[in-house]
């Protein structure tokens, strides 16, 4: 079977902040570049973060990058690469207000700068009190974000292609990515894109657990993409559970709130998290209080009927401060939890939110492989960027406000480094192999002559539950060995899943059976990866690895610094170390210590 | 909230297989923590994955799941099932073409939103920190930036439906106004020109449905209102 094809200078896989910052570079460089998006730009779930994007720019309390720098680390529990933490902490004042050029409808101080408000794990000074380093639009921060960035596009005349999934990355024999095969939704025709760049930006995979805060769109194309052609998933058992998704919908409820004063109770209305983080309070890291939650629930102290949720309280913040700050906020409460905030808590519960780990790059948005021996070595013409790539800059814990300064920083470096790449001549058109197109034609012929197989809906549900059973807040030795029996079994399934709607044009059927293909990658990535990591960090904590002196929160720095490697071939796992070493020679590595808040 | 069951009429149309379109008689049993019409429809389709329907973030901003519910055009996801009466009538939204069952061809929406350079110009050179902008001056932006374009709103306009090539629509307008109200634009007369034309802006004759049906809860008709007390103020 013949497929059209279409060439360009490069391929950008998504259009989401990191898709659309990387596109910027390219089109006003006069690149000839396509992005494609399954869903119209504005639609991408960059639209739904709420409470900021960090950078020290300082305009209400005193900030600078190094203090940035030193929480993100400590953020990540030593597991980010500190050339790359270096890196977007200095390069974060300039995107920022580049987007604030851009037209991005920052709030502002009385002074005329752009807002900034606290959040979780962010400090002053090395952890001794919350800083405002979170620029924020209201509570609306993505969306404004989203709409600033598509709209400088729009003037940059980017070339769009909208409704486009992309479905599987192509390379020769030499392991050089030449671009990409998709699938037209309005016509259901396949078309290779070749180009001389690829670069992912495709969002995370956050649709892999039960309960998510995550759009349907998050599905993890490039990352299960990336597996399928043999490039290795970093550190995929780190996964952030946020700890206010609205109890019972998922809807995320920003950090913002905590950082504008919002406080967490339990059901006899303490605010518990003075017990567990006695500085920064409700506003420790994400996992740390994910897991305070967590163990108020599970030692009864939940709030409801049947205690299985704490509260989220605002009723102190004068009515104006709400509706001017967390005007959002307002909205989703009354629909998704039936309460007003100014008269009522909101019911919360830690929610899968955000994949810390994902496809291997460097700072330059490189995609890096083992190769010879050498851990990082660029895949040629391959790119990767935002929530889909591990540069790695959240380790086993992000950050709030760190995904959106990720996106815009890697963003922008991809771009940059495709552009140099371009012009330096260190890219070239490579022939397409013959067989270009076969993986993805037969992943739709396999669609196509199906019978008896289970429906997609029931195989993801197996796969959501089995995620949300095995690999959640706290884990346990012997649910991950269960969990990893389990979503191979899954796994098995999802290879003979049946569609009954045969049709062309706009078959919605068919683009969820090949987006599960791509989220069945990133669920055996995780469990595979969390069973064999003997210890607690971050995001990952097991009960076989407790807070003892010899290893302090369960963190064993001699076996486990460092980022795991899976490959979907035979599921090998493999280990590379991690960058203790910042990018410039005059900046001091932050030194392994115990993480406390 | 329990098991209940809920009554649909939906609009149906695959290209590939139907010569016209019609209207499909079909129920569903919902669980105890189905809330939303989206909810709902993710049920139908795992009982017939050919309903076709666009979704995304399922809480409102990304502006997917528009479509002309009970008559009135809203988003699925922020539809309360259970306070829309039954049996609940689905179509696309009136006035684009449908491409296939719930799915309309939104091209002509975005060609609009896109004629109104929806995109700050300010031609100074960037200064190296951010542009200043009081408090005040940011304020008259909201009700403005939170738009999502989700196209209900011109979609319910008469004035769009009968000249979508000329009128600019609510959404480009609202967007239109966003850019005339933001200080640290410049290119007021270059936008107001843009749309001094008997179709563009002044095809708007103050029906009101884009209020009517907003999800947001944003109001294109006052921001229409602005842009022509703009054209008035310049021409005397």
């Amino acid at each position: 079977m013949s497929v059209a094809k279409r060439t360009f200078d490069a391929v950008i896989v998504g259009a989401g902040g990191a898709g659309l910052r990387a596109a910027l570079q390219l089109s006003e460089a006069g690149l000839k570049t396509a992005v494609l998006t399954k869903v119209f730009p504005t639609r991408s779930h960059t639209v739904a973060a709420q409470g900021g994007v960090a950078a020290s720019l300082g305009n209400s309390t005193e900030d600078n990058w190094h203090w940035h720098m030193y929480d993100t680390v400590k953020g990540s529990d030593w597991l980010g690469d500190q050339d790359a933490i270096e890196f977007m902490c200095r390069k974060a004042n300039e995107v920022v207000v580049e987007l604030e050029h851009y037209g991005m409808p920052f709030d502002r101080t009385d002074n005329g700068k752009i807002y900034q408000r606290p959040f979780g794990g962010h400090s002053q000074n090395y952890g001794q009190a919350p800083v405002s380093r979170s620029c924020a639009a209201a509570d609306r921060t993505g969306h404004a974000m989203l709409h600033a960035l598509y709209q400088r596009n729009v003037r940059a005349n980017t070339q769009f292609f909208v409704e486009w999934m992309a479905l599987d990355l192509i390379r020769d024999a030499d392991g050089d990515v030449l671009g990409v095969t998709a699938l037209e939704m309005e016509t259901g025709e396949v078309c290779i894109f070749h180009a001389k760049a690829t670069i992912f930006a495709t969002g995370g995979a956050g649709r892999i657990y039960y309960s998510s805060t995550n759009a349907f769109i998050n599905t993890g194309d490039g990352v299960g993409m990336a597996a399928r052609a043999g490039i290795p998933l970093e550190d995929m058992e780190f996964w952030q559970f946020h700890p206010t998704g609205v109890a019972g919908a998922g809807v995320l409820i920003t950090e913002g709130v905590r950082g504008e004063g919002g406080i967490l109770r339990n059901a006899s209305g303490e605010r518990f998290m003075e017990r567990y983080a006695p500085n920064l309070k409700d506003l420790a890291s994400r996992d740390v209080v994910s897991r305070a939650m967590t163990t108020e629930i599970n030692e009864g102290r939940g709030c409801g009927p049947d205690k299985d949720y704490v509260l989220l309280d605002i009723t102190h913040l004068a009515p104006e401060t709400i509706m001017k700050r967390l005007p959002g906020i307002r909205e989703i409460s009354i629909q998704f939890a039936g309460v007003d905030p100014i008269k009522e808590p909101i019911p919360v519960v830690p929610t899968c939110h955000y994949q810390m780990g994902g496809i291997p790059t460097n700072y330059k948005g490189q995609v890096v492989v083992p190769k010879d021996g050498e851990p990082n070595s660029p895949v040629a013409g391959f790119y990767a960027a935002g929530e889909c790539a591990c540069a790695s800059v959240h380790g086993a814990n992000r950050l709030g406000t760190n995904s959106l300064l990720d996106l815009l920083v890697f963003g922008k470096s991809a771009g940059e480094t495709v552009v140099e790449d371009i012009a330096v001549g260190n890219l070239s058109l490579k022939p397409l192999p013959a067989d270009a197109a076969d993986a993805s034609l037969a992943r739709i012929a396999r669609l196509e002559g199906q019978t008896n197989g289970e429906s997609v809906h029931e195989v993801g549900l197996a796969m959501r539950r089995t995620m949300q059973k095995h690999a959640g807040v706290f884990r346990f030795d012997g649910l991950l060995k269960e969990g990893v029996t389990a979503i191979l079994e899954v796994a098995e399934r999802a290879q003979r899943t049946e569609i009954k709607d045969k049709s062309k044009v706009w078959n919605t059927a068919r683009v969820e059976a090949l987006e599960l293909d791509n989220l069945i990658e990133v669920a055996k990535a995780t469990m595979i990866s969390a069973e064999a990591r003997k210890e607690s960090r971050g995001a990952h904590v097991r009960d076989d690895a407790p807070d003892t002196p010899e290893f302090p929160n369960g963190r064993n720095d001699n076996e486990w610094l460092k980022h795991t490697l899976w490959y979907r071939d035979g599921n090998r796992l493999d280990y590379k170390p991690v960058t203790l070493k910042p990018l410039s020679h005059d900046v001091d590595p932050i030194a392994l210590a115990k993480r406390t808040y | 909230m329990t098991k209940r069951t809920v009554q649909f009429k939906i609009y149906r149309y695959d290209p590939d297989r139907d010569e016209k379109p019609y209207m499909q008689d079909i129920s569903v049993e919902l669980e105890a923590s189905d809330k939303k019409l989206l909810d709902a429809l993710v049920r139908l389709k795992a009982k017939d994955d050919s309903l076709s329907f666009r979704r995304s973030c399922r809480e409102g901003v990304c502006g997917s799941d528009a479509m002309n519910i009970n008559g009135k055009n809203g988003l699925a996801c922020l539809t309360d099932i259970d306070k829309v009466a039954q049996p609940i009538v689905l179509r696309p939204l009136p006035g684009l073409p449908v491409i296939r069952d719930l799915i309309v061809d939104m091209t002509q929406f975005f060609k609009q939103y896109h004629s109104i350079k929806p995109y700050l110009i300010n031609n100074d050179p960037p200064p190296e920190r951010e542009r200043l902008q009081s408090p005040d001056d940011r304020e008259e932006l909201n009700g403005l930036y939170e738009c999502i374009l989700c196209a209900c709103c011109s979609t319910s306009c008469p004035s769009f439906w009968w000249n979508p090539d000329k009128f600019v629509g609510p959404a480009g307008l609202l967007a239109a106004y966003r850019f005339l109200a933001d200080t640290r634009d410049q290119a007021t007369n270059e936008r107001l020109d843009n749309l001094e034309d008997p179709y563009r802006l002044f095809r708007c004759h103050s029906i009101m449905n884009c209020v009517d049906v907003c999800p947001k809860s944003l109001n294109p008709t006052r921001a229409i209102g602005k842009i022509k007390d703009m054209m008035v103020a310049r021409a005397v």
